[in-house]
């Protein structure tokens, strides 16, 4: 009987070889899914991971957009991480996202068409403000009645959804839109708006402060007591509380800090690539950063490779669609198939294989 | 300077391409869609369309589509890597990727792009709808007459001209036909999620609907309203196969001969930047067979209400018409012009609730 034994401490080497093996495994098992529907999964997993970033004809274009389709996601699983490995979960970043957009578009609009330096910087603030005030309620309810965080953040993603139809549709409507849902768009009016910095590299302001955040974040977790409170409290809680850890203010910063970050990853996005407010803002970042917060082992360096191996996977996975004429769905599997082989592979850290005869 | 870069790469593919297939010259047509092409609604019809470009024009043109792309910043990636890859016709086949499509067509002139429902245009930018009120007039009419409880429901998507005046179309109809006749009306703000579809029929059916309509793109409501022994409408598509005693008639919208017709003047050069709202009468609108269920004297009714807004004799808005508040729209006779239907923000009288602001 095959059977799984823990180890006593975590293996180094199993730690370091699971992604390469996971994403080895997930080429092997895609090949093969494309093969199965028809393609040539050679050129198949050309396309995903090397045309993106190396062939003549799209590189140019596909690499910044890597890092602006990265950039979200890294900016959000860095603070989910942090409540991740305290045990604290939160869920509804996608809420907290989409509030972000809000606040930030909607401060910004209400100076509309001023042009003033500090109207950014406004916005930016209003953007985090935001999301970490979406974060608060779950925080709070947690602290004071004991309710259950997953759930709670979860639900207020529905809630701010419905919000944001609201503004599309309502007050952040573009007057001159001729009735038709969307507010005004972001790009076009310079003091609001949030440009490719350097050309040709994708890299906006929520770029640059994903860069920031993973060095922040790093510092926080191996330097800072808050960072040893979070490491403790995900480990032991009764160690935690020796360790002179207070639960509820480990609470309220763990989704405050996920929430702003959350909330600014949304002012980013709304001023910079997505333009403007609009029903469909959303498209799940907030979703798949807890997907590379993951893959990324909760680790402020694992977390940036995972981002940007995330959006190389939707930014070739979409190539191929093109190219090969492979459906959406099957991209999707494939981006499923990472996760899962990563988690699999993962399982090998923590526990050795046994064969053991007999009773099971 | 991006700008520069990304023509300089565009112009760079172009004649890379050219190099390679000057020989055959092949026609390479995009589309972009919203949900996934096996929605057996919206998006299902599109690509029927696109794969009617490929049997009909052959080794001339090769076409590729990508699907699910949500509007906003990835509908402008996806637009800008097709026209890289020497796509020189683009179709962009929701209303959301509007922005999107203008964007993309500034930075490559040479690419044409189509852009379905929308209402902004460029040299190289052409928009294409069809009328489907006009198909929600017939079903507005069949769904009156085959009401018993009165009440009629309505899935509706997100609340753009485009579906308010499906609401109109499809009320002002009904109630013609039967007096006693009520709207219920969900929003669900989504093209495609059969959970929140399939849950918005529900909720209509607890309200004691019986005849369901929607202007969302999965079969979801259909199979839904089957289970529950009502009538429903086809939406996009004929969707008799998820509903075979539920669906009464349905709308089908009918893309191919349009894009044959455009990829044809991109090859032969005549292409331009067009504004097509087309009907019933140019065949854009389909109405399906109609089920056993509808008695052979309301058949009559719809198909003589079909021809007479096909051979234009009739238009589905013509007065006397009152807005919802109740003030004048259209006097007697009175015909609406398409500058107000393309921006029909209003619900007409008789119809409850409002439209989401």
């Amino acid at each position: 009987m095959l059977h799984l034994e823990p180890r006593t401490e975590p293996s180094r080497r199993w730690s370091v070889i699971a992604p390469p093996l996971a994403v080895a495994l997930t080429m092997l098992a895609g090949g093969a899914l494309f093969a199965a529907l028809g393609k040539n999964p050679i050129e198949a997993i050309r396309i995903i991971f090397w045309d993106p970033l190396f062939s003549d004809q799209f590189a140019a274009y596909a690499r910044p957009q890597i890092l602006v389709k990265a950039g979200p996601l890294v900016l959000i699983a860095l603070g989910l991480s942090l409540g991740f490995r305290a045990g604290v979960w939160n869920i509804g970043a996608e809420g907290q996202y989409i509030m972000g957009a809000i606040a930030g578009a909607a401060v910004g609009l209400a100076f509309y068409p001023a042009e003033h330096w500090a109207i950014f910087p406004l916005m930016i603030l209003a953007g985090g403000l935001a999301g970490w005030a979406w974060a608060m309620i779950p925080a709070l309810l947690k602290v004071r009645f004991n309710t259950n965080e997953i759930l709670v953040s979860l639900m207020l993603v529905y809630v701010a959804e419905q919000l944001l139809a609201s503004m599309a549709l309502g007050a952040l409507r573009n007057p001159e839109g001729g009735g038709f849902p969307g507010s005004r768009n972001l790009q076009q009016y310079p003091a609001a708006s949030n440009p490719e910095l350097i050309p040709g590299t994708g890299a906006h302001w929520g770029v640059v402060l994903a860069l920031v955040a993973v060095v922040a974040t790093h510092v926080l977790l191996s330097r800072h007591k808050t960072g040893f409170h979070i490491r403790v409290a995900g480990q032991s809680e009764r160690a935690a509380r020796f360790a002179g850890v207070v639960p509820a203010r480990l609470v309220v910063f763990c989704l405050g800090v996920s929430g702003a970050l959350a909330g600014l990853a949304g002012l980013f996005e709304v001023t910079g690539p997505a333009g403007q407010i609009s029903i469909d803002f959303n498209v799940g970042y907030g979703f798949t950063a807890i997907i590379v917060a993951f893959l990324g082992r909760l680790h402020p360096i694992g977390i940036l490779l995972a981002g940007l191996l995330m959006a190389l996977t939707y930014i070739g996975g979409e190539l191929a669609q093109l190219m090969l004429g492979l459906p959406a769905a099957a991209i999707s599997a494939f981006q499923g198939m990472l996760l899962f082989f990563l988690l699999a592979v993962d399982v090998m850290t923590n526990f050795r294989i046994r064969i053991r005869k007999g009773r099971g | 300077m991006k700008l520069a870069r990304t023509i300089l790469a565009g112009v760079a593919v172009a004649l890379g391409l050219a190099g390679a297939a000057a020989a055959e010259e092949k026609l390479k047509v995009g589309y972009i869609y919203v949900g996934p092409v096996g929605d057996f609604g919206w998006t299902h019809e599109h690509d029927i369309g696109r794969r009617q470009v490929e049997a009909e024009l052959g080794d001339k043109v090769e076409t590729s589509y990508v699907e699910s792309v949500p509007e906003g910043a990835d509908a402008e990636r996806v637009l800008t890597q097709m026209a890289l890859s020497g796509h020189k016709l683009i179709f962009a086949t929701s209303f959301g990727y509007m922005d999107a499509v203008l964007n993309v067509a500034k930075k490559f002139p040479n690419v044409k792009f189509e852009h379905a429902t929308g209402f902004k245009r460029a040299p190289n930018v052409s928009t294409y709808s069809a009328r489907f009120y006009e198909g929600r007039a017939v079903i507005g009419h069949i769904a009156g007459r085959m009401t018993k409880t009165n009440k009629i429901g309505y899935i509706a998507s997100f609340p753009i001209p485009e579906v308010i005046r499906g609401i109109n179309s499809a009320y002002i109809h009904a109630k013609k036909a039967n007096p006693d006749v009520e709207f219920k009306i969900v929003w669900v703000y989504t093209w495609f999620d059969p959970a929140k579809e399939a849950d918005a029929a529900k909720a209509l059916i607890e309200q004691g609907v019986d005849v369901i309509m929607q202007h969302t793109d999965s079969t979801a409501a259909m199979t839904v309203a089957e289970k529950a022994g009502i009538y429903a409408f086809g939406q996009a598509s004929d969707m008799r196969e998820f509903g075979p005693n539920a669906q009464l008639t349905a709308i089908i919208d009918n893309w191919g001969p349009y894009y044959v017709r455009r990829a044809k003047a991109v090859m032969d050069g005549t292409w331009k930047s067009t504004d097509t709202w087309e009907g019933i009468g140019d065949g854009m609108v389909v109405i399906a067979p109609y089920s056993d269920k509808v008695p052979a004297e309301v058949q009559a009714e719809a198909d003589a209400l079909k021809n007479a807004i096909a051979d234009g004799s009739y238009h589905p808005f013509t007065g006397p018409l009152n807005k919802q508040d109740g003030t004048p729209w259209l006097a007697e006779g009175e015909v609406a012009d398409d500058g107000t239907l393309a921006g029909m923000n209003f619900y007409v009288e008789g119809l409850e609730g409002a439209i989401p602001q």
